[in-house]
């Protein structure tokens, strides 16, 4: 056994990485509750994302944090765009299609990456990086209690921004109800590119608080979408509060699994739990009654 | 008001309407009736904005509308309060109401919030419930108080009594009697015959894609054609 110490570290990071998880997650769930549709290129736009937080860096000498404001408010341009001139026109309204759209653009970013960057993996090491703040005996990561704090705030205002505002409560209307909401003068269409540009938003926030302490190369989003999926439907497909607690949960036991089995095996944690909220609980956590 | 000339519309080979004309003036209460299947909601559809026509003109407060997005016929104060109510069953009665006023009318947000509560003061005391879980009674009670949210020139009702039970249907006669007398203009689509012509001033009937009787309610409810084309008689 370990010392307590040393688990309590462990959980303790695993909170600080749950918590971008749930970042990514969230704009996952978000274009689900809204659209249907579980948005396969998700994990190339993180890549994307990541490798522009990366060139910011290194060409322009932005630091990742700074980088925040122009990054999301570029994605959410980004998001909007491909939405409402992309995978809307192509997809003809059938949500089927609209998942194939979104796979073959995964499959082109991916490609246009690696003709681009090769398969090299690449960091950045900012000030942050390697700082470490003790608290109570602990020993924590400066760069990952940043991300814990920018991922816990993002989901704050994002669940304010639905609940408060009219856009977000349009965007809840049009989530049950296409044809109130358009009989009420709310354009649909834009709805749905604003909700996706949300999602992508997102992401590039949760790529600049990664940068300083990870890596990338073409296919880094892809490992992230996975476990972010599996925090959806831990948390209950659509639920914003449930996407947040269930980061934190995935977070917590991929670390322990780490620690008990070993890095390599750090992730057969969240596949069991996958395997059993999809044969015990369905629903999710938070999910609403089916 | 509203000026709807040689309509035509309908979904893929089959032509529902077949060439539509009425119109309604400030002030009035004009009935659209037919049984189910004749185009009613068609109608609506097309005038609301959310099919397109295949032929026809849409004149609305002077303006053409025809084809016009559904966004900008609310922004011109057309409003429509669908069939089946079309509510957000997951957001709570205020939200609902607020989102009345997305596109028109936010200035005047909180002062038409009282008077749709004054209205209706069930949904006063429901505010905080998921809209969801009203009855069908409260549901459109709500569906109509989001649409007065818009400060409407023109409210048209598509079957606001469908589903509710006699005494409901009864209350909610009189309650687009009395939004008349408050000096709204209403366009009622309805099945029910005998009660629609009780507070219409005038009406018309919908047979198959076209209007084959129209006239003021009174002269209507006596002429031998209505059963015709009712009962087929």
């Amino acid at each position: 056994m370990y010392p307590i110490s040393i688990v309590a570290e462990a959980m303790l990071n695993g909170l600080l990485t749950g918590a971008v998880y749930a970042l990514i997650a969230l704009g996952l769930t978000l274009v689900y509750g809204v659209l249907h549709i579980i948005n396969f290129a998700h994990g190339a736009f993180l890549t994307v994302a990541m490798f522009a937080v990366w060139a910011a860096y290194v060409f322009l000498g932005l630091d990742p944090y700074l980088a925040i404001v122009p990054l999301t408010i570029l994605f959410f341009a980004f998001g909007y765009v491909v939405q409402r001139f992309v995978i809307g026109p192509a997809s003809h309204g059938d949500d089927g299609n609209i998942l194939l759209v979104t796979l073959g653009l995964s499959i082109i970013i991916e490609n246009v990456l690696l003709a681009l960057f090769q398969s090299d993996t690449r960091s950045i090491s900012t000030d942050v990086s390697f700082q470490v703040l003790e608290i109570g005996g602990l020993l924590i990561s400066k760069a990952r209690l940043y991300g814990f704090l920018g991922a816990v705030v993002v989901t704050a205002l994002l669940w304010l921004l639905l609940v408060r505002t009219d856009t977000g409560k349009a965007i809840r209307a049009v989530a049950k109800e296409k044809l109130g909401a358009q009989l009420i003068g709310i354009d649909v269409k834009h709805v749905f590119a604003v909700t996706f540009g949300l999602g992508t938003a997102t992401l590039a926030i949760a790529a600049c608080l990664l940068m300083p302490t990870f890596y990338v190369n073409p296919r880094v989003g892809g490992a992230f979408v996975l476990v972010a999926f599996t925090i959806v439907v831990l948390g209950g497909m659509g639920s914003i509060t449930g996407a947040l607690a269930g980061g934190l949960v995935i977070g917590v036991v991929e670390s322990l699994c780490s620690l008990y089995l070993g890095d390599s095996l750090g992730q057969i944690g969240i596949f069991i739990i996958f395997i059993l909220v999809l044969l015990l609980r369905p629903t999710g956590l938070f999910g609403a009654r089916a | 008001m509203l000026e709807v000339s040689a309509l035509k519309a309908g979904y893929g080979q089959v032509e529902v309407l077949r060439g539509i004309d009425l119109s309604v003036g400030a002030g009035e209460i004009v009935a659209v009736l037919g049984s189910n299947g004749v185009g009613k909601t068609t109608l609506n559809s097309v005038i609301s904005g959310t099919i397109s026509p295949r032929a026809g003109k849409v004149v609305f407060a002077g303006r053409d509308l025809t084809g016009a997005s559904s966004a900008s016929i609310v922004q011109a104060g057309l409003i429509q309060v669908p069939e089946g109510r079309k509510i957000f069953p997951n957001l709570n009665v205020r939200e609902n109401l607020e989102l009345g006023s997305y596109r028109r009318a936010r200035k005047n947000r909180a002062a038409n919030l009282e008077r749709v509560y004054e209205a209706f003061p069930r949904l006063k005391e429901r505010r905080g419930q998921p809209a969801g879980t009203l009855s069908g009674g409260e549901q459109q009670m709500l569906a109509i108080g989001r649409g007065m949210m818009a400060e409407p020139l023109l409210l048209i009702l598509d079957e606001p009594s469908l589903g509710l039970s006699p005494l409901l249907v009864e209350e909610m006669f009189t309650l687009i009697g009395k939004l008349n007398e408050a000096g709204m203009t209403i366009m009622l689509v309805e099945q029910n015959v005998v009660q629609s012509l009780e507070i219409a001033s005038r009406v018309y009937i919908i047979e198959n894609g076209v209007v084959t009787l129209s006239g003021r309610a009174e002269d209507v409810a006596g002429d031998p054609e209505l059963k015709r084309a009712y009962l087929g008689l």
